[in-house]
């Protein structure tokens, strides 16, 4: 009886030192040093919010806008999910042909042109914000005959939108698809 | 892989080595009740919570004494996130207006957390409210985490004492590995990971309008402070659903690499403050070395496999639920880091990865979570079979097997055996149920090999305390919420009581100076000895059942079979 007491006091205690005050803590020191990471890195443009920096949005296959990566929930984060199909799923193949013919066509490539494979595979959160940078080279030459652009005008963008490893070291390069096109509509 | 990538691999173990020493020194002073320089900030809270609770600092505790409070103080906490759970829809702190949960997934969920498996059958962001999050998980976080800290020094005092009879205080050991080891590590990581762009605040999801007009709903909340101790505490438990794959829960390949380092930083820096605890820096360098060897073997397959073409989708480098920041090497990296060390969050979708490195990933798991393992589960998993290699090569010599210096008698080992063999029985009776029985098969989302393997991993994450998943598998059903519930409680408590009665055994005799005959436990011989030990009893144990799953799809996969 005596020890259930003792953990019952304990465990009123620990929470409220690791399950309130820590919480609060971190909150009121993020939300004063980094107030807009702490807030979900918005991208707010004419005073609407139209998305996240950090979250990838379905493209729908607007031909005037770069396309990010196939995502099993449309891009709709609640809640996040991959498709979880396994290295022998015949439906997976399946899907990932169709990817690759739908792509190349819409790119006029060659029947034999090899897709970057973030292009043909679904992302783990179905949210990757990120392309390589080759898929979006890839996509220039559409973008451009969409809008009317030059295509040496939208190489540039994409070129400057380029990230580099972190530190010069961690990740690989890529490219965010929104911050770009949010560039792109700047142009005009 | 690129150069700049393998450089990252160096990087990543070069740290781990460097920091090992710096926090195990740390860690032993604090288990020793030292002095830090943490104890001018900390040491009037940690009196202040000794009177509130009535705990009597100075009086240790016995084996048995240690074991009930360890066992009355989880189960009350398991009680309480259960109750959280069920009262959540009336609760505030909750914007999004969540409903109750339902009861066998509250059950799980609270044995998941308080177990130290984190385990989820649900997706975070649209079940659970802050409320629950904070009060009910992040302090489980905390608690389960020094609950293993706690049982390893309770063993190390154990072994390091002679004929003695406690092995510590279980309160004390709660509240100091609490204090001055998880939360300031946890409060660090949480602001540096804020820096990067995971979130920290207590609003309700924001509603976005995107470039093609769709809405967007952009989940929010107290992510950071969770996601620190989840990795530190190797919780692994996820804010949302897809866990650090998510770009609010892991935003930049700088957190990624901090994430890594911390999933592994506290089992890694014990085997330090073991070895400084039994007078032997070396003998915990010893264990250090078995773990990592293993650790990179598995990973350097993991990397092979997973580079290699799949000639199903006739492409190298699939990259079917991995994200572009991090690329194939720091998902796999993350994979075999988060299944040694029973973390289980993850960057990438595990049940994705090829046949092998997914099949790498569940061998880690199913070793016994010792490669590292869970922060103290790791160590006293790692001991147990220390003892059993100490015994084994007694036989062979025909010598009274002993350690440090101390007998190592029938006692000790019926009990190793039962912390070996209990999560062991536990995987291979429940997944064969499941693979029998339509409440299990009905769960699977791949069909094939690939949908036995998801049985086997979710039964070997729950009996090990891992946690994560081959996450196609539709876990929230009754079966396998009450299932895999009671399999985390047969792996945690079933190895838990038999480690703190080997501490009460090993703690009551004398130690005989080494003589020539002693088999020496601090050179490269013993460290290959225990791999040995350890590959053979697994092996044993599970070898038929990975045949079935991720070795007969690998050998499929090769021939361009698909289902």
């Amino acid at each position: 009886m005596k020890t259930i007491l003792t953990a019952l006091r304990m465990l009123v205690v620990l929470t409220i030192l690791t399950g309130i005050l820590y919480p609060l803590v971190v909150t009121l020191a993020a939300q004063v040093v980094f107030p807009v990471q702490a807030n979900g890195s918005l991208q707010i443009h004419d005073d609407a919010v139209v998305g996240s920096s950090l979250i990838g949005q379905e493209m729908n296959s607007d031909p005037r806008y770069f396309w990010s990566r196939p995502s099993v929930i449309g891009y709709n984060p609640l809640p996040s999910s991959g498709s979880n199909l396994g290295p022998t799923n015949a439906t997976l193949a399946q899907v990932v042909e169709e990817r690759a013919v739908a792509f190349r066509e819409a790119h006029n490539l060659a029947e034999d042109a090899v897709i970057p494979t973030d292009m043909l595979f679904a992302s783990g959160s179905g949210l990757d914000p990120h392309i390589s940078p080759v898929a979006a080279q890839l996509q220039v030459a559409r973008v451009a005959a969409a809008r009317g652009l030059t295509v040496e005008q939208v190489n540039a963008l994409v070129d400057s939108a380029i990230e580099a490893p972190q530190i010069g070291l961690l990740g690989q390069p890529r490219v965010n698809v929104l911050l770009l096109n949010l560039a792109l509509d700047g142009l005009q | 892989m690129t150069p700049l990538e393998l450089l990252q691999l160096v990087a990543y173990f070069g740290l781990l080595i460097v920091l090992t020493p710096l926090l195990g020194g740390f860690m032993a002073r604090i288990f020793a009740g030292k002095r830090t320089f943490l104890s001018p900030v900390l040491r009037p809270v940690e009196v202040i919570t000794y009177r509130l609770t009535g705990v009597k600092a100075d009086e240790e505790q016995d084996w048995r004494g240690y074991a009930v409070a360890l066992v009355v103080f989880n189960v009350l906490g398991f009680f309480v996130v259960f109750g959280l759970q069920l009262a959540q829809g009336v609760l505030p702190l909750n914007p999004a207006g969540l409903p109750t949960v339902e009861a066998t997934l509250a059950f799980n969920t609270a044995t998941s957390f308080m177990t130290n498996t984190n385990w989820q059958s649900y997706a975070g962001e649209t079940t659970l409210s802050y409320a629950t999050q904070m009060l009910g998980l992040a302090v489980q976080n905390f608690v389960s985490a020094a609950t293993g800290i706690a049982v390893v020094s309770a063993l190390i005092r154990g072994l390091a004492r002679r004929t003695a009879h406690t092995i510590g205080n279980f309160w004390v050991d709660l509240v100091r590995s609490t204090m001055y080891i998880l939360l300031p590590l946890s409060l660090i990581l949480a602001l540096v990971l804020v820096s990067q762009g995971v979130m920290q605040n207590f609003s309700a999801p924001v509603e976005a309008t995107t470039l093609t007009g769709v809405t967007q709903a952009l989940p929010q909340g107290p992510a950071a402070s969770q996601i620190a101790i989840k990795q530190l505490g190797t919780n692994g438990g996820g804010f949302f659903n897809v866990n650090s794959a998510h770009p609010f829960e892991n935003p930049t390949p700088l957190s990624n690499f901090l994430q890594m380092l911390a999933i592994l930083l506290i089992p890694a820096a014990l085997t330090n403050t073991y070895g400084r605890m039994i007078g032997s820096q070396r003998q915990g360098w010893v264990i250090f070395a078995a773990m990592l060897i293993m650790l990179i073997t598995g990973l350097s397959l993991m990397l092979v496999s997973e580079y290699s073409s799949n000639p199903v989708f006739g492409v190298a480098g699939v990259l079917e639920g991995k994200e572009v920041r991090f690329g194939i090497t720091n998902s796999i990296l993350w994979g075999a880091a988060t299944t040694a060390a029973s973390n289980g969050s993850v960057n990438a979708m595990q049940s994705s990865f090829t046949p092998l490195a997914g099949g790498i990933a569940m061998l880690n798991i199913l070793l016994g979570e010792i490669i590292f393992g869970g922060v103290g589960a790791g160590l006293y998993g790692m001991l147990i079979f220390v003892i059993m290699t100490v015994f084994i090569a007694g036989l062979m010599v025909g010598r009274t097997p002993e350690y440090l210096g101390k007998k190592i008698e029938a006692r000790e080992i019926q009990m190793a055996i039962l912390a070996i063999l209990l999560p062991s029985a536990a995987v291979l009776l429940m997944t064969a149920l499941a693979s029998v029985t339509e409440a299990g098969l009905s769960s699977r989302a791949n069909v094939g090999p690939h949908g036995f393997s998801e049985i086997l991993y979710a039964f070997a994450s729950a009996s090990n305390n891992n946690g994560s998943a081959f996450a196609g598998l539709n876990a929230n059903t009754p079966f396998y919420n009450l299932l895999l519930g009671i399999a985390m409680w047969v792996g945690r408590f079933g190895v838990i009581i038999p480690v703190l009665a080997i501490a009460g055994s090993m703690v009551v005799k004398k130690t005989a100076p080494p003589s020539p005959g002693t088999f020496p436990t601090d050179g490269a011989v013993f460290a290959g000895l225990l791999i040995a030990i350890i590959l053979i009893v697994g092996a044993l144990t599970f070898f038929p059942a990975l045949t079935l799953g991720p070795i007969v799809e690998h050998l499929l996969m090769a021939a361009g079979r698909s289902f």
